[in-house]
């Protein structure tokens, strides 16, 4: 399947590899501290360790621990978690024409494992959908060995965070780095006026509604937020910016 | 949630790796061609940014479920700070660190 003979011995698996590489300390770092956050939250080891392994999206993963944390229903989680995830959506409509031919279970094994950092070397590395078999394979061996480094430096580097949690006293408060994670990735996205008006609103619509019960307030934040930007932009149409290119180091 | 395993979290988690799969697969999942409704792409702007303000702002500036009554409170300097990092660096890594190394002595050193 995504780890074929005719991916992992194709020379594109190498140059997949190798291009990750440098990026492979910011993405370890970040799950390192990812690592340490999920645990210093409350969170078992059993626990922290299917997230890394298995959820293997920092930023939702990060999201979700305030609220995992309070008993909010899981619909509400969930919900957020996607939210977050929206710009994968993004990406998605463009990996589409690179991935359709494949059969469904690997492209959606493929699609699973190419996080923000993936998708920017992979779509600079293939500016265009190959056409051939040979050109297909050779997309796909890279995709495999690009994947193969992060998936493997993410999982060890959060293994490596939740252990050392155990050694870091919870009252040193580490777990708020999780939240300046979150910080720095709002940051990222805060690219046009009416985003940043967004984030704005939504906060205060987070803090005005918080007394609502079921951390009804993340999803009161989000729609107040993306409706008024939504009406605004009725008002004053633009051209649609081209979607952004992820900032680096994200899952 | 404290340091226990129980099924409900790991049902969420089960949960979440889903959403994983299917914000990343989203336009290919199905194998004809479809598109979202033109207000649905505009949202796709401006979701992300409102669900990580909503999630981080109230973990910022509230207790208990209460606004902060005092500025002796390390997380707004934190936060401040990681903002400005990120700004001067363009880096999320820039955005914690900062952040961590005004946070630290504040929260540790202070009580705040």
């Amino acid at each position: 399947m995504f780890l074929r003979r005719a991916y992992y011995t194709h020379p594109e698996f190498a140059v997949g590899f190798r291009q990750m590489a440098p990026q492979s300390l910011g993405i370890a770092a970040w799950g390192l501290m990812t690592g340490v956050a999920m645990v210093k939250s409350g969170m078992s080891i059993v626990e922290a360790l299917a997230m890394a392994m298995f959820v293997y999206a920092g930023s939702s993963q990060l999201a979700a621990i305030p609220l995992l944390l309070v008993g909010a229903p899981m619909w509400v989680i969930l919900a957020t978690a996607f939210c977050v995830n929206l710009r994968f959506v993004v990406f998605s409509l463009h990996l589409r024409s690179y991935l359709i031919h494949l059969p469904r279970l690997e492209r959606l094994v493929t699609g699973y494992l190419t996080t923000d950092i993936t998708y920017v070397l992979f779509v600079q590395r293939f500016p265009k959908p190959g056409q051939t078999e040979e050109a297909r394979v050779a997309q796909q061996a890279y995709l495999a060995g690009n994947s193969c480094v992060n998936w493997s430096n993410w999982v060890g580097s959060s293994i490596l965070g939740i252990a050392l949690a155990n050694f870091i006293p919870t009252a040193w408060g580490l777990g708020f780095a999780g939240i300046l994670c979150l910080v720095g990735i709002l940051c990222s996205l805060a690219t046009t006026r009416l985003r940043m008006l967004s984030a704005a609103l939504a906060g205060v619509a987070a803090v005005a509604a918080y007394a609502l019960p079921l951390k009804l307030n993340i999803i009161v934040a989000i729609a107040v937020a993306v409706l008024a930007c939504l009406s605004l932009e009725k008002l004053r149409p633009s051209p649609p910016p081209a979607p952004e290119l992820p900032e680096e180091h994200r899952a | 949630m404290t340091g226990t395993t129980d099924l409900w979290t790991l049902a969420v988690i089960g949960g979440m790796a889903c959403v994983t799969v299917i914000a990343r697969c989203f336009f290919f999942i199905f194998d004809r061609p479809w598109s979202l409704p033109h207000w649905a792409q505009r949202g796709l702007q401006y979701a992300p940014i409102a669900a990580l303000s909503a999630v981080v702002v109230p973990e910022v500036v509230m207790t208990q479920g209460q606004l902060i009554g005092s500025l002796h409170d390390a997380r707004i300097y934190a936060a401040a700070a990681g903002v400005a990092a990120y700004f001067w660096r363009r880096d999320v890594m820039a955005t914690i660190v900062v952040g961590m190394a005004v946070f630290l002595p504040l929260h540790i050193g202070l009580g705040w």
